[in-house]
């Protein structure tokens, strides 16, 4: 178990977002976030890296356990927690720098400011995501100039230009076509050999082709939390039936 | 019986009706720049750009004005952007849009339009008197760095303000502190807004007759520290032509003020334009 939440509430405001969230994610697997808009599933996310604290009027309560360390209690290292936990998300959102330059944010964020280093890491990271070949000559561009979905795997790159353990992928492949979406899908079976992926998505298919396990998410409430096959087979929860079969959401 | 027109024809009157008024806006522009330079342009040599102003302007060339108006410009805008961007950033990113933010943000644009000469008054009762700096181009430029602030802060937080909430979450979920985010993202990303406004900053500095001659004063005498004396290109015109010194030489002085205006908006345009090539 590297994520364990117990008793997970979160309020905005009054409004009550996430209910009694119980959850245990295991390493090196794909676990997918299933339900309709609103569930809470990318607030959910948002709490494992803690970017809800950029959100006035969010209240926490209840334990999360990343590593078996309280990712809220006062000893916890906010910045090493976003470092451990990265994020894609829903867009893909390069920065206006230059391809190097986006990838080699984070590194000289964490003070390696070394240009063989530098370089070593940004070739490695491109590499990850297969744009080493594509890219090798074009560093220097501006990466706002790539497609959508090279965008994207920018991205990526640059999250694992940071070493982390944790990939939260939020709707990572919502404003790409299908082609690009299935390359992206091969991308992340390939990462899970090295990293643990929670990925947030509306797209049934997308969590019955490449999640391990999956949990289905209704009103702030996590209905569900099973199996891949099991979920999308034979679900013990009538609600995750009809939402699987379309009934609704 | 109503007259009617139709929608063609209403859509062919707004065109014209718009069209003249850009036209007479542009007459208007290029008429007064003409004007000065048909009057102004005969005085051009490099006597008069190079020599030492002799009895009262009549005589000589402008150098000293040139160095002075210079000088006080440049001075004031490296006093004025730090506090102004610096303001910005913090109304921006510290305050989260509360009260304080918006009291601040109302009395930058109050400010922005309080007439120049009270700015000078002040400049000469505080810089000048209060502070014994005296008429110097360092009391002019704080004057002007005052002036022009108001200006900068509103421009850069317009500027910061239209970074989008997407690049600060990532460089949070990168590991990025606070500072990181806003030296590395923030600040690079709205450099061409906020390099706008100190452009404003300058234009607004570089031709300013009511705040510095009060306070940067009138001396003709060679400038050699900030704490000289100088009389700017705009003061020197003023006196030239108030006085009836020389019509000739006032507008010499002003042809080379709008030359040297145009060329500092134009490296500025250039300068903004290369930078969101390389990164737009």
């Amino acid at each position: 178990m590297i994520v364990e939440t117990s008793h997970l509430n979160l309020y905005y405001g009054s409004f009550h977002a996430l209910k009694d969230i119980d959850l245990s994610i295991k390493e090196n697997l794909i676990t997918g976030i299933i339900g309709p808009s609103g569930c809470g599933k990318s607030t959910l996310l948002r709490v494992f890296n803690r970017m809800n604290d950029l959100i006035r009027g969010v209240r926490i309560t209840g334990a999360v356990l990343i590593d078996r360390e309280d990712i809220h209690s006062p000893v916890c290292d906010l910045i090493l927690l976003r470092k451990k936990v990265g994020m894609v998300f829903q867009r893909p959102n390069a920065f206006p720098l230059s391809i190097f330059d986006n990838i080699a944010y984070g590194p000289r964020i964490w003070s390696i400011t070394d240009k063989k280093t530098l370089r070593d890491i940004v070739e490695r990271s491109l590499a990850a995501v297969d744009l080493f070949d594509a890219l090798k000559n074009r560093l220097k561009e501006s990466a706002l100039s790539l497609s959508a979905e090279k965008q994207q795997r920018l991205c990526i790159a640059r999250l694992l230009a940071v070493e982390p353990e944790i990939l939260l992928m939020d709707e990572p492949c919502s404003s790409l076509d299908p082609i690009a979406t299935g390359k992206i899908e091969e991308l992340m079976l390939v990462l899970k050999r090295k990293y643990t992926i929670i990925i947030v998505t509306h797209n049934m298919q997308q969590a019955a082709r490449i999640a391990d396990e999956v949990g289905f998410m209704l009103l702030g409430e996590l209905i569900e939390f099973n199996s891949t096959k099991k979920i999308f087979t034979n679900p013990s929860d009538r609600r995750t039936f009809d939402y699987i079969s379309g009934r609704f959401g | 019986m109503t007259f009617r027109i139709g929608p063609r024809t209403s859509q062919i009157i707004a065109y014209i009706i718009l069209l003249l008024m850009t036209i007479i806006t542009i007459i208007v522009l290029f008429f007064i720049i003409g004007y000065v330079f048909k009057n102004g342009f005969a005085q051009l040599s490099l006597e008069f750009l190079t020599d030492r102003t002799r009895e009262m302007g009549k005589e000589g060339g402008i150098l000293p004005s040139i160095i002075g108006t210079l000088f006080v410009t440049v001075l004031a805008v490296i006093i004025a952007t730090p506090l102004g961007v610096g303001s910005a950033v913090y109304l921006v990113e510290y305050t989260r849009g509360g009260l304080l933010r918006r009291i601040i943000s109302f009395g930058a644009d109050c400010l922005a339009g309080v007439p120049s000469i009270i700015f000078g008054l002040f400049g000469f009762i505080f810089f000048v008197i209060q502070l014994k700096l005296g008429w110097s181009i360092l009391s002019g430029s704080l004057t002007l760095a005052v002036m022009i602030i108001p200006t900068i802060i509103r421009t850069s937080e317009e500027a910061i303000k239209a970074v989008p909430l997407s690049y600060r979450e990532i460089s949070y979920s990168l590991g990025g502190g606070k500072l990181d985010t806003i030296w590395k993202v923030v600040l690079p990303t709205s450099l061409p807004g906020i390099l706008t406004g100190v452009i404003l900053g300058i234009g607004r500095a570089i031709g300013e007759t009511a705040a510095v001659i009060f306070t940067a004063g009138s001396s003709l005498g060679m400038p050699t520290s900030v704490f000289s004396s100088t009389r700017t290109l705009a003061v020197h015109f003023y006196i030239l032509a108030r006085e009836g010194i020389s019509m000739e030489k006032a507008y010499g002085t002003a042809t080379v003020l709008i030359i040297i205006i145009l060329f500092v908006n134009f490296v500025a345009y250039r300068l903004m334009h290369r930078f969101m090539e390389r990164y737009y």
